[in-house]
């Protein structure tokens, strides 16, 4: 008999049904479940059930991160509601407006924990995939019943193991791998899966880039994505209770559904657009496209690795007086530390617009939305028509120092050209 | 339901962005979002758009984001079902849960002509053009999630299941 993969082992845990196979449709209770602005969704029609409170309060998170501080007159009586809810049912894992972004604050207040399933009512919860637990996204309305309930239907998906080799060049990232990658499987090419990264590039990456690839991975359509755990996954919970003794993984004769092998060694910094994250090439195919915007941040790319890369690149060089540069880390965490680092002060003195931890203009609602035929590049993770504003707006995706680059000259630059 | 269902037409990849933008997310207004449904896909079906009309696309039809508000805006604007060579797995779980039909067919997209007026036979599991000139087979909506869509989405239908209890 075949061994069992990681999703086989953690979805068969969390409904109670050790033999459960991929492609099984098992009643699964979650071990945290996360949700943001829409939790005034969620409890819309949590109240229509007529319950007092969430069943387990305790396995909730709530994050306010969309729109932060309030964009509007709305948005502020969202908050203000979901405060008091928060309040009223006893949640103790709240994370007001400036704390930070919902998936960057899961993985980094260590609430999510390897082998565990998580639930968040946005796409990219994927993310926390990055220390090896099984995150994905479902919408408000489902959330409610979770809330009610205590678990729901998933289907076990089959795995596509991502094997990356070689080593990233200078001026590449995780983030020109996860752009390569999406390329390589296209938007719907892993729909309903959990993809595996594995390989000797994972065992020298840190939990930041990891999250990277864990993130992007719903823009290929996976359910699921997670970075094999091993030391450093054991490392990253080192000094927090209770201690991680053993972290879950797919056996070594589980039956993989696909096996992809990526070798980065010859990788260039990628960019991706306009309307499609598929749609990529190297650096070069884009150069001297002018940009009226360049955004570094969101939950793929705001993170204080990001930041410096940006800062390497920013040092001692001023942003081009024909766009603007936007950086929103991901956290307060973040913004501390890029402060104390001088990071901040980099990218500020250069002519960056530093913005409060949040979001930022990755949706489109607010800090940095585009106008008629604006071009914004970006580090986040959607380039999707009328993401970011108006939707004659182009927007094209990249890793935060290829967006310094760009913002430094006004147009979409190579960042091998400015590093040492 | 009131006059000829028509169809509208779809390609692949249709995102939540294109059916319902972030920037018009701020009010939950079922009829502020349906006023903005498909804006970036359409100019004309948010006006065109009325009861019983059916959305045929291609492949991976809402991908992206997780907003719940995409199914709302397109069910507000009276689509009664969406049939699609493929979803992406958040939007067909939203739908499910509020009651909307979505439905994968492996041939609609190709057989219909945006314009088409069409009757959706979803126990006989097919979508059949006004002059019968046109068919194109539907799969089966799984059974488990008949049971939701029977009690009009997961609330009405997790309501049942407590009151059982």
């Amino acid at each position: 008999m075949a061994g069992r993969t990681f999703a086989e082992k953690v979805l068969g845990r969390a409904s109670g049904n050790t033999k459960a196979k991929a492609g099984e449709i098992v009643e699964a209770s979650p071990d945290l479940v996360m949700s943001h602005e829409n939790t005034f969704l969620v409890n819309k029609a949590f109240s229509e059930i007529g319950l007092s409170r969430p069943l387990n309060p305790d396995r909730i998170a709530i994050v306010l991160d969309h729109r932060t501080p309030a964009n509007t007159a709305q948005t502020a009586e969202v908050h203000s509601r979901i405060r008091k809810l928060v309040n009223d049912y006893g949640i103790k894992r709240f994370y007001d407006a400036g704390e930070g972004i919902c998936h960057q604050l899961l993985v980094e207040e260590r609430l999510v924990r390897p082998g565990q399933l998580v639930l968040g009512t946005d796409s990219h919860t994927t993310t926390a995939g990055a220390v090896g637990a099984f995150a994905t996204g479902i919408g408000a309305t489902e959330m409610a019943g979770v809330w009610a309930t205590g678990s729901l239907w998933l289907k076990i998906p089959e795995t596509h193991r991502v094997e990356l080799s070689g080593h990233l060049q200078k001026g590449t990232y995780p983030k020109d791998v996860a752009l390569r990658i999406v390329a390589m499987i296209g938007p719907s090419g892993a729909d309903y899966k959990c993809i595996e990264f594995n390989g000797p590039l994972i065992q020298d990456m840190p939990i930041a880039g990891r999250m990277v690839l864990c993130n992007m991975s719903v823009e290929m359509g996976a359910k699921a994505a997670i970075v094999v755990p091993d030391a450093v996954t054991k490392e990253w919970f080192r000094g927090y209770d209770p201690p991680v003794k053993a972290v879950v993984s797919s056996d070594p004769d589980a039956e993989f559904e696909r096996r992809i092998e990526v070798d980065v060694s010859k990788l260039a910094p990628i960019v991706a657009g306009p309307d499609k994250v598929e749609l990529s090439r190297s650096v070069d195919k884009f150069e001297g496209v002018g940009i009226d915007q360049a955004f570094i941040g969101s939950c793929t790319n705001g993170r204080l690795e990001d930041l410096i890369a940006a800062a390497e690149v920013l040092k001692g060089r001023k942003v081009s007086s024909s766009c603007r540069l936007i950086v929103a880390p991901a956290s307060r965490k973040i913004l501390v530390d890029a402060i104390d680092m001088g990071v901040a002060q980099t990218i500020v003195s250069a002519g960056g617009t530093l913005l409060p931890p949040g979001c930022g203009p990755c949706l489109g609602s607010h800090e940095g939305v585009l106008g008629p035929g604006e071009v914004c590049i970006s580090s986040s993770n959607r380039n999707f028509r009328g993401r970011m504003g108006s939707d004659e707006a182009v927007i094209y995706l990249a890793s935060p120092a290829t967006v310094a680059a760009s913002a430094i000259e006004g147009k979409i630059a190579d960042p091998r050209r400015f590093l040492r | 339901m009131s006059g000829k269902p028509r169809i509208w037409l779809f390609g692949d990849d249709v995102n939540t962005d294109l059916i319902i933008p972030g920037r018009y997310l701020d009010n939950y207004d079922p009829a502020h979002l349906a006023s903005h449904a498909m804006e970036g896909a359409s100019k004309d079906f948010s006006a065109g758009a009325s009861e019983g009309d059916i959305i045929v696309a291609g492949r991976n039809f809402g991908c992206g984001s997780s907003r719940e508000q995409a199914v709302i805006a397109l069910k507000r604007s009276g689509i009664q079902a969406i049939v699609a060579r493929s979803f992406a797995r958040i939007f067909y779980r939203n739908a499910i849960n509020l009651g909307l039909r979505v439905i994968v067919s492996g041939t609609a997209d190709s057989v219909f002509k945006d314009g088409d007026s069409a009757v959706l036979e979803v126990e006989a599991g097919t979508l059949v053009s006004l002059d019968g000139s046109k068919m194109a087979a539907l799969d089966k909506i799984p059974e488990h999630l008949m049971a939701i869509l029977d009690h009009g989405g997961l609330i009405p239908h997790v309501k049942a299941k407590l009151g059982k209890k």
